[in-house]
């Protein structure tokens, strides 16, 4: 076949964008990827630099804690410890990818295939984002939020609202909603409700608090009376709902926190499959692309190039090892899976009878879309690819002074292994499992959380710093109660003289026992 | 189809915000920094940039996440020896390399916040909450003190003093005021015709009807001829010079490189007046600075020579302060300018000439200064100077300030202390 490069330098401009673009396009759609409209944005290092420091939001509200990013980000660029990512992709519609200036054509080609293609029909199809985001809302969203957010500055001050940003994003991770599905409205409505909102709130929580003394009638009931009924798990939420002395405006802003820590939530479940996706896609674009005789030898090699820097997983003995490669474990499952489709082996067609031989492109959308990271791994991750990364599996038990290897790549271990590195991906076994266990609202207004330890973990000791955060919402003392087997082990108490008044007297209690 | 923006156009400073907020959170880390950089640094690099570590425990966002201790199990690649049941050490906490346990779910590692602010911020941070006292505003004079403020609006002045909106409105009356009559006329030949038409066909007077709309167009034609807008419809914003009071300084450096100053206190003195220079460059835009070096005798010199020369000799303080009398009567008078001194000696002075330093302080220079400081460079105790300069503090509290230094690391707490910015 006789070539046709579309370029063959590595300048880039922005009619050969736009051609990469289109032949793309094409590729794309042949392989069924339905994705939203793409905006292409060409912007510089700088650029970058800011884009990364406020976590990929492209309008963000002002916090020193984004400032600090920012500075490292900047300093280790400057210094040449870090490259730049080459793109930042926003899951909304249309969706925006960045794309750095100082990319070559090769590299501009490779970013467009893997976050506007790959990454975009991730966004659009997978069911987590399905559900839990709205696309094309998020910008609305951010630009009221931010406003938001410097009209509370103007009106309250520039600490005030710090501090109280500081404790919502001690508290972000328990911001969100692991089971109920948030409804999606416009930025219109959202200023119409907020005022709706301020005003309802405060009539609720005042209802709630309410010190006029009951019937006596009801005192029997009273004893019984829980709040909240069941424990509740969204600890911002709680407070943003029910914490006695907060202003409206601080409740709404608890919300704004609370609603974009929901929008990155799906993004945190599914790192391995998202990356995997898009690497999966734009290597197979390019290879395509490659074949229809658009673009060069060298074009092909510099990325293929910087496509094993992407996917190269470093064992677990090199300097360079910092756990599991999303990418790379990511990108060959998705291989993975095409191969068991396509060429399955007895093994292949022992584990996976169901897609064994199958169609590879029904298969790799139907795990794209109704999967996450770790359903993804527990449902698909084949022994061939356990062998191929040599993985095993180490038992750390404080109780034992060794580390005991429980499981490597053979027969018996393939099942444990799949396990245990899907669990590693469960969001809910990495964060301590904390909820709201009770409120004394007919006594001194404490707030008290259980932590149920799992695998007998203990908290960090950060615990003390962030259970502040949340008195600095509740304003009234905070217990947390760590929980091994049923069993009170540890308490955290704000403010904390009162924890040492406690401890006196457990003091006191042991000596007269 | 893709659109494709370029934005590299769009502002690039987004973060800026961000990075004050995040500096002004750490003033106190950075402002360490800065007076520890000022203290180590050589006298030639004071003013670039600094690295500001702040410890990580400080700088940290705390979240709820789980502690060492209980039952994990991790999954890592790579596995080259191992079998089922194989036990290994404990790697030291922190530390990657075989088996690694822990670290992994705390993500970042455990130095410090290092990071780099500018030669601006540097100096903002140094000289912060500093200031000249007593300064006080005495002489109306000079080009740059006046102000152009606004004094209304009139008939002349440049184009690019227009005022639109007043000429547009002045315009518009005289429209109306020259148009009016003939509107008016016109309004009664309309209802003239009117009444005309209104008849039959047959009794109208036609020969009247060909008048009135002969009479009409010429009307019109006249109104038409008004000018949209005339030259005397133009407004001009009037501005006026106003004088400002303005303030002219003058500091004095009065330094000592007599041969019983070694070169550890000569640096000292040379980095207090480096840090003086530093201050007075960046915070007032017109100050001059007269350079006094003394041994036996005094000279005035100029910056270079006062930093990096190496003369020395034997001690005559008062000569220095002859110098500056003579300066003062010669160049900056005190009716005009605001002086001020900054005097650095080990205190080592000819033992008659203690008790004449005193009296010229006294009686020629500070009567006419704002401010005098003295900086005594000295481990070692005191000599007849200080007793002699401690008399004069006692009669001039306001205007005179002593400080010792006996190592580097005090110059720039004394130096802050000395032009900290008094509360009103």
């Amino acid at each position: 076949m006789k070539r046709e490069p579309i370029s063959e330098t590595s300048d880039w401009t922005f009619e050969l964008i736009q051609e990469y673009d289109l032949e793309i396009a094409d590729i794309a759609k042949s392989f069924r990827l339905d994705t939203y409209p793409n905006q292409i944005e060409i912007i510089s290092a700088e650029q970058m630099m800011d884009a990364y420091s406020s976590v990929g939001m492209p309008v963000g509200y002002n916090h020193w804690s984004y400032g600090k990013h920012f500075v490292s980000v900047a300093q280790d660029y400057q210094r040449g410890q870090m490259g730049l990512a080459y793109e930042i992709v926003i899951n909304s519609d249309p969706c925006i990818a960045y794309l750095m200036e100082e990319n070559t054509m090769a590299m501009q080609v490779l970013v467009i295939a893997h976050a506007c293609y790959g990454h975009n029909s991730f966004f659009k199809g997978n069911y987590l984002f399905k559900t839990w985001t709205d696309a094309s809302s998020i910008i609305d969203y951010l630009v009221f939020a931010k406003n938001y957010i410097t009209k509370c500055e103007e009106k309250y001050g520039v600490d005030e609202v710090e501090s109280l940003l500081d404790s919502c994003h001690a508290l972000m991770n328990y911001g969100v909603d692991r089971y109920k599905r948030p409804y999606p409205i416009s930025a219109g409505e959202e200023k119409q409700r907020q005022k709706e909102r301020e005003e309802y709130l405060q009539a609720q929580v005042n209802e709630l608090w309410r010190t006029i003394p009951q019937l006596s009638g009801s005192a029997a009931n009273e004893s019984e009376f829980r709040f909240p009924q069941e424990p509740q798990e969204n600890l911002l939420y709680f407070a943003e709902k029910n914490a006695p002395l907060l202003e409206p405006w601080q409740r709404e802003i608890i919300r704004i926190v609370r609603k974009i820590a929901q929008y990155f939530y799906p993004q945190r479940q599914t790192q391995v499959m998202n990356e995997g996706w898009a690497t999966f896609w734009h290597y197979t674009i390019l290879n395509e692309l490659y074949d229809r005789g658009k673009v060069t030898d060298g074009f092909m090699l510099e990325l293929l190039i910087s496509h094993s820097n992407v996917i190269y997983q470093p064992p677990f003995d090199s300097p360079h090892y910092s756990g599991i490669n999303p990418y790379a474990l990511g990108f060959k499952m998705m291989c993975d899976i095409r191969r068991i489709c396509e060429d399955p082996t007895e093994e292949d067609k022992e584990w996976f009878p169901d897609i064994a031989g199958s169609d590879w492109l029904d298969t790799l959308h139907f795990a794209m879309q109704n999967f996450k990271d770790e359903s993804f791994i527990l449902q698909f991750l084949s022994p061939h690819l356990i062998r191929e990364f040599k993985l095993f599996s180490v038992l750390d038990d404080d109780s034992k002074k060794e580390l005991e290897i429980t499981e490597i790549h053979d027969e018996v271990g393939y099942k444990r292994i799949r396990e245990l590195i899907s669990m590693q991906y469960n969001l809910s076994m990495n964060e301590p499992n904390i909820q709201v266990h009770n409120v004394d609202i007919r006594g001194d207004r404490s707030i008290t959380l259980r932590h149920v330890q799992h695998n007998d973990r203990p908290l960090g000791d950060t615990t003390q710093e962030v259970i502040k955060h949340l008195h600095r919402l509740w304003k009234f003392d905070v217990h947390l109660e760590s929980m091994r087997d049923d069993v009170v082990v540890r308490k955290f108490t704000c403010p904390e003289e009162k924890a040492e008044d406690a401890k006196a007297k457990d003091a006191a209690l042991a000596k007269a026992s | 189809m893709s659109y494709i923006v370029d934005r590299r156009l769009n502002g690039k400073n987004k973060s800026t915000v961000n990075r004050q907020r995040f500096l002004k959170r750490y003033k106190k880390h950075i402002k360490k920094a800065v007076s520890d950089a000022v203290t180590r640094r050589s006298i030639t690099d004071l003013e670039s940039g600094e690295h500001v570590t702040i410890p990580k425990e400080d700088i940290s966002e705390p979240v709820f996440h789980h502690g060492s201790g209980g039952k994990r199990s991790i999954i890592h690649p790579g596995n080259k020896e191992f079998i089922k049941g194989d036990k290994v050490p404990r790697p030291p906490s922190g530390g990657g390399g075989a088996g690694e346990g822990q670290a992994s779910d705390s993500g970042e590692g455990i130095d410090d916040f290092v990071f780099q602010i500018t030669q601006d911020e540097f100096l903002e941070f140094l000289f912060e909450d500093l200031e000249l006292p007593n300064l006080v505003k005495r002489k109306l004079a000079g080009i740059e003190s006046f102000k152009f403020i606004r004094a209304g609006i009139v008939n002349e002045g440049t184009p690019n003093r227009i005022n639109i909106v007043r000429s547009m409105r002045s315009a518009t009356g005289r429209r109306i005021a020259l148009s009016a009559a003939s509107k008016r006329r016109m309004r009664g030949l309309e209802v003239e015709r009117d009444e005309i038409l209104a008849l039959e066909v047959d009794n109208r007077d036609q020969e009247r009807l060909k008048e009135i709309n002969l009479e009409i167009d010429k009307i019109l034609n006249r109104i038409k001829k008004i000018p949209f807008i005339d030259t005397y419809d133009l407004r001009y914003n009037n501005y006026i010079k106003f004088p400002q009071p303005t303030s002219q300084a003058v500091m004095f450096c009065l330094m000592d490189v007599s041969g019983s100053m070694n070169q550890v206190m000569k640096d000292m003195a040379k980095r207090f007046f480096i840090l003086l220079y530093l201050f007075l460059k960046r915070n007032y835009k017109k100050i001059d600075v007269v350079f006094i070096r003394h041994h036996t005798s005094a000279k005035e010199v100029d910056e270079q020579e006062f930093f990096y020369s190496r003369e020395t000799g034997g001690t005559i303080v008062s000569s220095a302060l002859k110098l500056m009398k003579e300066v003062i009567d010669d160049r900056y008078p005190a009716s005009e300018w605001n002086i001020y001194a900054a005097q650095a000696s080990d205190g080592d002075n000819w033992n008659d000439d203690s008790p004449t330093c005193g009296k010229i302080l006294e009686e020629d220079i500070l009567p006419y200064t704002q401010f005098f400081s003295y900086i005594e460079i000295n481990p070692r105790r005191h000599q007849a100077l200080w007793k002699e300069y401690e008399a004069v503090l006692a009669n001039f509290p306001e205007t005179f300030a002593m400080q010792q230094i006996s190592d580097a690391g005090e110059i720039y707490p004394v130096f802050r202390e000395l032009f900290q910015r008094k509360q009103a």
